[in-house]
C-alpha cells in the first residue's frame, strides 16, 4: 500500500516554484480493502471512500474541507461517474480527519479537483471493477460482457443486478491494481458536468448545517480573546478584578505570547499572541465583558506600520526610479524618450484587505490534563482548510504530543485563504490549557479583522510608450511592495508570468519592497488579486492615449498565436487568450452603442487555474461562461 | 439575571438571562437553535434575520427584555414536513456556496413574500439589501425568491380550485 502525502509545507514549497501556479502533483490516497479496515455496521466497504449497503444505498465520504468552493459535492461525483452509479442512490459524508487513510485532507490554492481527480476516479473505477467482479461470478458470464451505469451490473443479454445485491460479493474481491484500471471516455460522462445541487443544501437552508461555530460540547464553556491594538504589543495588566465580577463570566487571564517560528508548516504567526482571555457561560457574557477590558499594554515590539506612512514612501521611491530588475526589456529608455513616441507614467495603489469570512475565526478546544497513566490529550472542532496543521501547533505551544491531538473538521462559513492559518486556533488550545475547561473561542467581527492576515497592500508605477502608429513599443513596470525578514510576502511582487512580462518585446520590470511587520497571508489567487487590476487598467489607460478601441489594442498585444512554454497550462497561450478576447467581444456586443449613463468594461487576464474563475464571472451576464470554459479546459 | 418566557418556532421556552442580552445569543447558546448565525453583531449583515410576529429583526442587536411577540427561526421557518416555497427556491437555483448566510438570506426574503406574492427585482433588491453574503449569490438569491414566488401563487392556485370544487359539490 503507498502513501504518499503532501503536506502543505511540500505544497507551499512546490506553489512557490511555479509563482503561485497549479499544482499538478497529487496525492495518492491508500487503497486498502474491506478486510483490512473492518465494515461498518449494514455497509460494505469497497475501499476506502467507497460503501455500498445491501439496499443499493452508496456512501462516499468527503475528505477535503468544504468552504462553499463545494468539493464535497464535486469530488464523489467523480466516483459516482467513474463507478457507474446513479447520483440519487448516492449519500455523501464528512470523513474523519484521517491522514493514513485519505491522505492529505486540505484545501487552498484552487487545487482540490486537479490533486485529486485522479484518485477520486480510482476509487470510483475499483469500485466498479469489484462490482463487476461479482456479477461475473453470480451469472457465470465473462466481465467483459459486462457494464456498470446506473448502480446496476448490466449484462449484454439484458440480465442485470443492482448494486445492492452485489455488495456482499463484491467486497470480497480482490483489490484491483490501481494502474491496471480503466476510464470512462468523459464523452459518455452521465454526472460530472451536470448540475447536481450542493448535497448539503437541504441541511442549510433548514438551519441544521453545523459549522465551526455551532458546536457544542458537553460541559463547554465560551470564551473571548483580546489582543493588542497594535500588532505584537503585549498584555501588562487589565481590570481583572471588575471583569472576573460581570454576569456569567467564569474566569479571565492575560496570555503571554507563545509563536515560535517553527510553530507550524509554513511559520506565519500562527502562534499565540499576547492578550486577555475571558471564559464565561455563554458567547454574549463572554463579548460583553470584552468590551469593558481595560488592558496596559506592553507596545515596545508593536508594529507601527502605517498606510498613510507606506504610500509617501512608495511615491519617492517610484520617483527614484527603477527597482531591482527582474526583466531588462531591450531598449526601454530609448523608446520613452523618442520624441515620436506618446508616453504615459501612472503610480497604481492597492490597499490592504481582510478576509472578512461570514463565519467570524472560530475553535472549540478540549484540553486532557494526563496523569500517571495518561499523557496529555487535546481535542479540537475546527473549520480549517487544512485542519490536520493544528496537530503540530498544539505539540509546540503546549507539548501535547501530536498523536494525542484529535482534529474534528467542520464546514467552513468561507476561508478564501484565511482559514489555512491556525492563530485563533492556537488561542483556543491555550485557553482550554489555561483554564482547564472545554472552551469555545468565537471572535467578534471586530476582532476577525483586526486579526487578519491580509492581502499584502502595495503599488505600481507603470510607463509606456505608444509610436505614431498607437502601437505599444516599451513598457516599465516597478512593483513597490513588501516583505519581511527580506523575503517578499504571499501576494507581494510578480510572479514572472504576467502577460507583459511574456507576451511584450520591450518590457522591463522591477521592483523594491519595503520592510512590513502587519501580518499578510493568502487570499484569493495572491498576486494577480491586485496585478490584474493594474494592467488591465493601465492597458486601458493606453488604448485612450493610442485613440484604439480596447479590445483591438488588446487583440495587436496578443500578436501571433503561441504557446508561451508548449504543454505549460500554466504559460500563457496567445492563440487561445485571442479566441477568449474575440468571443467575448462579439458576445457581449462590444462597440455597440450604449444608452447615456451606461457602458461597457472589457479586461483579459491570465494567470494559475484560479483566473479561469475570475474571468468567467466577469463574462457571465454576457451568458459567456460556457464557451470560455470550454477554452479553458480543452 | 431574570427569566423570561418567549415563543420560539410556537414553542413555548423560559430562558434564564441578562435583561441585555440580544436574541440572537437566547436562540444559539441558550435554546441550541444554531441556525440563525452571528456575522457582525451591530445589524449590519443580516445573518442573524428571525422573525418576531413576522416582521424580520436583526436578533444580534434585540435585547431578551424588548423582545414582544413570537419568534420565528429558519429551523421553524418549515411546516412540518413541507419545505417554505423559499427553501424549495434555494434548494432548485443551488443557492447556497459556503451557506452561512443563507438562513438570514431566506428570513429576509420570507418576509418579503408574506406581504408581496409577485415581487419585482427591485423589491427583492431593498429587501435583502441588508443581507451580506460573502461568496456573491446575489443573482441566484434574486432567482430564487422569483421561483418560490411563482410557486405560492401555484399553490393559491390549487387551494382556490380545490375550494370552488368544494363548493361545486356543495350546491
Amino acid at each position: 500500500m503507498t502513501i504518499n502525502k503532501l503536506d502543505r509545507r511540500n505544497f507551499l514549497k512546490a506553489s512557490t516554484l511555479v509563482g503561485g501556479g497549479l499544482m499538478l502533483e497529487f496525492n495518492f490516497v491508500s487503497m486498502v480493502s474491506a478486510e483490512e479496515l473492518g465494515t461498518l455496521v449494514g455497509s460494505k466497504e469497497l475501499n476506502v471512500f467507497v460503501q455500498i449497503a445491501s439496499d443499493g444505498k452508496i456512501t462516499i465520504y468527503s475528505a477535503t474541507p468544504e468552504m462553499g468552493q463545494g468539493v464535497k459535492t464535486a469530488l464523489p461525483m467523480i466516483i459516482a461517474e467513474e463507478m457507474g452509479a446513479k447520483w440519487a442512490d448516492v449519500e455523501v459524508i464528512d470523513a474523519p480527519l484521517d491522514a493514513d487513510k485519505f491522505g492529505s485532507q486540505g484545501a487552498g490554492g484552487s487545487t482540490s479537483i486537479p490533486e485529486n481527480f485522479d484518485t477520486m476516479r480510482k476509487m470510483g473505477a475499483s469500485a466498479r471493477e469489484m462490482l463487476i467482479g461479482a456479477a461475473s461470478e453470480t451469472m457465470e458470464v465473462d466481465r467483459g460482457e459486462l457494464e456498470a451505469r446506473d448502480s446496476i451490473v448490466v449484462h449484454s443479454s439484458g440480465e442485470s443486478l443492482t448494486f445492492g445485491q452485489l455488495a456482499a460479493l463484491a467486497v470480497k474481491q480482490p483489490l484491483p491494481d490501481p494502474e491496471m484500471l480503466s476510464f470512462k471516455d468523459p464523452r459518455s460522462y452521465t454526472i460530472i458536468g451536470t448540475t447536481v445541487g450542493g448535497v448539503d443544501n437541504l441541511v442549510i437552508v433548514t438551519g441544521q448545517s453545523q459549522f465551526g461555530i455551532d458546536v457544542d460540547i458537553p460541559g463547554m464553556h465560551y470564551a473571548s480573546y483580546t489582543r493588542c491594538p497594535r500588532i505584537g504589543g503585549v498584555a501588562i495588566s487589565f481590570n481583572e478584578a471588575e471583569i472576573v465580577k460581570l454576569p456569567g463570566i467564569t474566569q479571565t487571564f492575560i496570555l503571554a505570547p507563545n509563536d515560535r517560528a517553527d510553530i507550524a508548516p509554513g511559520s506565519f504567526g500562527e502562534g499565540v499572541q499576547g492578550g486577555v482571555a475571558i471564559v464565561g457561560e455563554d458567547t454574549w457574557s463572554v463579548m460583553n465583558a470584552k468590551s469593558k477590558l481595560e488592558i496596559k499594554w506592553d507596545e515596545s515590539a508593536a508594529s507601527h506600520d502605517d498606510w498613510e506612512r507606506m504610500i509617501l514612501k512608495a511615491q519617492q521611491i517610484a520617483d527614484k526610479g527603477d527597482g531591482e530588475i527582474t526583466l531588462k526589456g531591450a531598449n526601454v529608455d530609448q523608446a520613452m524618450t523618442d520624441s515620436n513616441n506618446k508616453t504615459l507614467e501612472s503610480f497604481y495603489q492597492f490597499p490592504y484587505v481582510a478576509h472578512v469570512c461570514m463565519e467570524p475565526m472560530n475553535c472549540t478546544a478540549h484540553f486532557k490534563k494526563g496523569n500517571g497513566s495518561e499523557p496529555d490529550a487535546m481535542e479540537l472542532w475546527i473549520p480549517s482548510q487544512y485542519p490536520g496543521d493544528v496537530k503540530d501547533i498544539a505539540e509546540n505551544i503546549l507539548g501535547v504530543k501530536k498523536e494525542n491531538v484529535k482534529v474534528n473538521p467542520t464546514r467552513m462559513g468561507g476561508g478564501f485563504g484565511r482559514r489555512g492559518i491556525h492563530d485563533f486556533a492556537s488561542e483556543a488550545m491555550a485557553i482550554s490549557h489555561h483554564s482547564g475547561l472545554p472552551v469555545k473561542l468565537t471572535w467578534t467581527r471586530t476582532d476577525d479583522i483586526h486579526n487578519d492576515f491580509f492581502r499584502v497592500g502595495g503599488f505600481q508605477n507603470m510607463k509606456a510608450a505608444i509610436n505614431e502608429n498607437g502601437k505599444l513599443v516599451a513598457w516599465n513596470q516597478h512593483y513597490i511592495g513588501f516583505a519581511k525578514e527580506g523575503k517578499p510576502v504571499s501576494g507581494s511582487g510578480l510572479g514572472g508570468n504576467e502577460f507583459s512580462m511574456v507576451a511584450l518585446d520591450n518590457a522591463r520590470v522591477s521592483q523594491t519592497m519595503m520592510p512590513v511587520q502587519t501580518p499578510c497571508g493568502f487570499w484569493r489567487a495572491p498576486g494577480a488579486n491586485t496585478n490584474a487590476f493594474v494592467e488591465q487598467s493601465f492597458l486601458h489607460e493606453l488604448a485612450v492615449l493610442a485613440e484604439k478601441d480596447h479590445v483591438e489594442f488588446l487583440l495587436e498585444l496578443m500578436g501571433s498565436r503561441r504557446w508561451i512554454r508548449e504543454g505549460d497550462i500554466n504559460t500563457l497561450n496567445t492563440g487561445r487568450a485571442i479566441d477568449v478576447i474575440k468571443r467575448a467581444a462579439e458576445a457581449s456586443g462590444w462597440g455597440r452603442s450604449m444608452p447615456v449613463g451606461t457602458g461597457l468594461g472589457f479586461s483579459f487576464y491570465f494567470c494559475h487555474a484560479a483566473h479561469v474563475a475570475d474571468m468567467l464571472l466577469k463574462l457571465r451576464r454576457y451568458r459567456l461562461m460556457k464557451i470560455a470554459i470550454l477554452e479553458s479546459i480543452k | 439575571m431574570a427569566k423570561y418566557e418567549i415563543t420560539v418556532n410556537a414553542v413555548k421556552q423560559i430562558v434564564e438571562a441578562s435583561p441585555d442580552m440580544p436574541l440572537l445569543w437566547v436562540l444559539r447558546d441558550k435554546l441550541k437553535l444554531t441556525g440563525t448565525k452571528y456575522g457582525c453583531g451591530i445589524a449590519q449583515c443580516g445573518s442573524c434575520t428571525v422573525h418576531v410576529e413576522g416582521e424580520p429583526v436583526r436578533s444580534c442587536m434585540l435585547p431578551i427584555s424588548a423582545v414582544s411577540g413570537s419568534v420565528t427561526t429558519i429551523e421553524g421557518l418549515a411546516d412540518g414536513g413541507n419545505l417554505h416555497p423559499l427553501q424549495t427556491a434555494w434548494i432548485d437555483h443551488d443557492v447556497p456556496q459556503c451557506g452561512y448566510c443563507q438562513s438570514g438570506q431566506i428570513m429576509s426574503a420570507a418576509a418579503l413574500l408574506a406581504n408581496n406574492r409577485t415581487p419585482t427585482d427591485t423589491d427583492i433588491d431593498e429587501a435583502l439589501a441588508g443581507n451580506y453574503c460573502r461568496c456573491g449569490t446575489y443573482i441566484r438569491i434574486r432567482a430564487a425568491v422569483h421561483s418560490a414566488a411563482s410557486y405560492y401563487r401555484a399553490d393559491e392556485q390549487t387551494e382556490t380550485h380545490a375550494i370552488d370544487a368544494e363548493n361545486g359539490g356543495a350546491s
